[in-house]
């Protein structure tokens, strides 16, 4: 499963309850505000950092680019450009949006 | 209108307001609008500032680049503020702090405050605007 993250870490919950239900070996995709989940100093960095064994965790760069954040990103966040977004999806068998 | 010819007759009534901003920019449209709203608000000549608290720290970051997400850059425009007369930039530390920022983050030059120093300055206002 790959799922898809937009909101926030520090204004919303989203973050929170993906990692909570997703399952081992599935794909986190982080997009638009998520983006600040991965990087370095934000609260979200440390949830990340320790569902790294189990999840693979992306970050979509025009968003990080976008923010100004693009030097920022953690080490172990795999950056993707639209067609890796695309690719992502295509590669899973199922998508979930944590809207 | 009418509200702003009375105001210019009446010999220039001035009210301190602070424009609060708690939202990240690009990913809604918070940041943008509240900017455009304190531009316009400089015609009115008010005693005008502006605090960034939670995610509205974020709006003030440095080497944004947008072309990958075709929207506009409007970071820059933060820097006009001045121009503007629009000079008094609050920062919250707490909220600065807990993304683990600093000043030099920043694509201007901003005045960072405890939480109760902004608590302060906020009950003083006349008007406060939250977007």
């Amino acid at each position: 499963m790959l799922h898809i993250v937009n909101k926030s870490p520090t204004e919303r919950n989203s973050l929170d309850s993906c990692l909570r239900l997703a399952t081992d070996g599935s794909a986190v995709l982080l997009i638009e505000d998520a983006v600040y989940a991965a990087t370095r100093g934000n609260p979200g960095s440390t949830k990340l950092q320790a569902a790294m064994g189990r999840l693979k965790f992306y970050a979509l760069e025009p968003d990080l680019k976008a923010r100004g954040v693009a030097a920022r990103v953690m080490d172990g966040v795999t950056l993707v450009d639209y067609g890796g977004f695309v690719d992502l999806v295509a590669e899973h068998r199922n998508c979930q949006s944590w809207l | 209108m009418s509200d702003e010819i009375e105001m210019e007759e009446g010999g220039g009534v001035v009210k301190k307001f602070m424009f609060l901003n708690r939202k990240a920019p690009y990913g809604t449209i918070y940041a943008l609008e509240g900017l455009e709203v304190v531009l316009i608000s400089a015609a009115f000549e008010q005693d005008v500032c502006m605090a960034f608290v939670d995610d509205g720290v974020y709006q003030l970051m440095k080497d944004v680049d947008t072309s990958g997400i075709e929207m506009k850059n409007f970071s820059k425009t933060y820097r006009a503020l001045e121009g503007y007369d629009i000079e008094k930039l609050y920062v919250e530390r707490e909220s600065m702090e807990l993304r683990g920022l600093t000043e030099d983050d920043f694509i201007v030059d901003v005045t960072v405050l405890s939480s109760a120093e902004l608590a302060a300055l906020m009950a003083e206002q006349d008007v406060v605007i939250s977007h």
